[in-house]
């Protein structure tokens, strides 16, 4: 595999008995823009199923660190592994087809295209005959598994329509089916609630504790009320750096946190 | 498009039709009328109108692919096209008798197909990191680099003077200049490059490609190698390129520079923009549009006193035209007329959703 120059990897690592047991592991992940250190020097390891809440102000580096993992951004020194395997280097299409996914904050779909084709294209993209030119016919088994996403999802009234033209909440919908096309091991939500109606939230949580057990998940999100109902354990982050680890209602209660985050009305 | 607009959502039966049943009656009419026009036309018509609106919608269409379907511009079509073209010049008989190989039409047809989808994959490697108006500069740039390059190479390209006497195979026994067998011959690539593209364009790489259009970052989120897709767009693409510029030496009976020049280029993204990008059939509207203007506007500038070099400027101006008040081209331009008599009914679909 081909490091780039600029890729320390931290020293003690040599030494470290890497667990093989973890979904994700990060190690030492630091990412510079120019002089600016977006993340520094972020640990962290997630165990098969678990799922957990990356908390924090905006700027303090959660969405970069996302970029990291998924391979949008290559970090600037650190390691990151899924599932035991090294993928620090690894372009994004690599990793999603080892079973890691991911929702945009921003919807990030195909306008162009119909809700069922989205879907498709997602199941698609992570099997084989991704540049077949043979139509699939309506009995094919990816036809079917992205009908029972959109299912999944409730847009099945609104699957021959064209993506640009659903409501928004519908679009936030479509971005967790995309999520869950394939065989996903491991997904990275990010602010899935943001711009949702108070029912659309209660939906978004019936999703989310409804997912399959084995499926692990890390969420950034800044309503807690989303948060923390769904999760099991909360990584504070502050300046791109780690700044507390615990269960929900530690984290919750614990006072330094309540002054910089939750007690701060930021948003 | 708006045919399916109103479709219930669960449309089993429908769906359960034959192919032939799902194709509307005005698609049934215009290829009658295009079947049957040999008995009525006269070789004007067929060879020089109708045969170059079909090359020239041919060598639109693999440009509509690429932009329509791909979001990428590509000002390197006619260029593909002139690669097969010359091919077929070089490796098959032709007049210039001590440059041509004069190989048979077997071997040269295949051959040219080849050389120019490899041309044409090497062009895309380059030109498809590249987004937007870098796109169509870097094949701008590859476009005016092989024009000069036949204009100053004479051992393979023949120079300036490029090749003439270049004939079809007399296949079957048929001469295949004669008007009505070049007519149907084109109307049947550009049937079938049609057809391809349509099938293509619902297939697993076709909605890929228009999944790169849309976003490109989420496409590599999902697995898919955005940069193979979009080299593998531009293989696929100089398909239905080299078929038009086959047809086009066939047609000509001669390849030049002059043929495949920065003007002819443009040409073509007139061409495709005039008639609309979004959908195959677009390109050759605009090339129909396109071929009357060049052949009929000579007279009519002739009787205003006008020279008749002038007709480029009645193109120019539809062209802005065509940009300013409808962007997706003579197709949006019916698609608009057509949902605006349907609005009526069009609004009870549309208030129960928004």
């Amino acid at each position: 595999m081909n490091a780039p120059v600029n890729l320390q990897r931290p020293v003690a690592l040599g030494q470290t008995n890497v667990s093989a047991g973890n979904a994700l592991e990060l190690r030492g992940i630091t990412k510079m823009f120019g002089a600016l250190a977006a993340i520094s020097d972020v640990t962290l390891s997630v165990q098969p199923g678990e799922r957990r809440a990356v908390l924090g102000s905006n700027g303090a580096g959660k969405t970069t660190l996302f970029n990291c993992i998924t391979g949008d951004f290559l970090p600037t020194a650190g390691l990151i592994r899924f599932f035991g395997e090294d993928i620090t280097v690894f372009p994004p299409h690599e990793r999603i087809r080892r079973g890691l996914r991911r929702t945009y904050q921003i919807s990030s779909l195909f306008a162009g295209l119909t809700v069922i084709d989205n879907v498709y294209l997602a199941c698609r993209g992570v099997s084989r005959n991704r540049f077949s030119l043979i139509r699939a016919r309506r009995d094919d088994a990816l036809v079917h598994a992205a009908e029972t996403l959109v299912e999944a999802v409730h847009l099945t009234a609104d699957k021959d329509r064209l993506v640009g033209e659903l409501a928004y909440g519908q679009q936030r919908q479509l971005e967790i089916a995309l999520a869950l096309s394939g065989a996903p091991r491991f997904i990275l939500f990010d602010e899935p609630a943001a711009g949702l109606s108070p029912t659309e939230r209660t939906d978004l949580v019936s999703i989310l504790t409804t997912l399959p057990s084995h499926i692990g998940f890390i969420i950034i999100e800044h309503d807690m009320d989303v948060a923390l109902r769904v999760v099991e354990s909360v990584t504070m982050m502050h300046n791109g750096r780690i700044f507390k680890e615990g269960r929900p209602e530690e984290i919750e209660d614990d006072p330094e946190v309540q002054e910089l985050y939750l007690g701060g009305g930021h948003e | 498009m708006a045919m399916t607009d109103h479709a219930p959502v669960f449309l089993n039966r429908a769906e359960q039709k034959y192919w032939f049943e799902r194709i509307p009656a005005p698609w049934w009419a215009l290829a009658a009328v295009l079947v049957l026009l040999p008995f009525v036309a006269n070789n004007f018509w067929l060879f020089q109108i109708m045969g170059w609106t079909f090359i020239l919608g041919m060598i639109g269409l693999s440009l509509m692919f690429l932009a329509g379907y791909g979001g990428m511009v590509s000002l390197l079509q006619m260029t593909v096209a002139g690669v097969a073209g010359y091919m077929v010049a070089i490796l098959g008989p032709s007049g210039a008798a001590s440059v041509s190989l004069g190989l048979t039409w077997w071997i040269v047809i295949p051959a040219a197909f080849l050389i120019a989808a490899l041309f044409a994959t090497v062009s895309g490697a380059l030109a498809v990191r590249t987004e937007g108006i870098y796109t169509i500069m870097i094949t701008l740039a590859i476009a005016a680099a092989f024009f000069y390059f036949t204009r100053q190479n004479y051992t393979v390209f023949n120079g300036y003077s490029g090749f003439n006497l270049v004939l079809p195979p007399a296949l079957f026994g048929v001469n295949w200049r004669d008007p009505i067998p070049f007519y149907y011959l084109c109307l049947a690539l550009a049937t079938l490059s049609y057809g391809a593209v349509v099938y293509a364009s619902r297939s697993p790489f076709g909605l890929a490609l228009q999944g790169v259009r849309d976003n490109p970052r989420r496409m590599a989120a999902l697995g898919f190698n955005v940069t193979a897709h979009r080299i593998a767009a531009y293989a696929l693409a100089s398909v239905f390129a080299s078929a038009g510029g086959i047809l086009l030496v066939w047609q000509n009976a001669q390849i030049a520079p002059g043929t495949i020049g920065i003007p002819a280029a443009i040409d073509v993204l007139v061409v495709a923009v005039v008639g609309g990008m979004r959908r195959p059939l677009g390109p050759f509207i605009g090339a129909f549009i396109y071929v009357i203007l060049q052949v009929f506007s000579p007279d009519i500038l002739g009787f205003f006193g006008f020279s008749a070099e002038r007709f480029k400027l009645i193109i120019g101006l539809g062209f802005l035209a065509v940009v300013l008040f409808s962007p997706d081209g003579v197709l949006g331009l019916w698609d608009r007329w057509r949902s605006q008599r349907q609005r009526p009914d069009a609004d009870d679909g549309a208030g129960g959703a928004a």
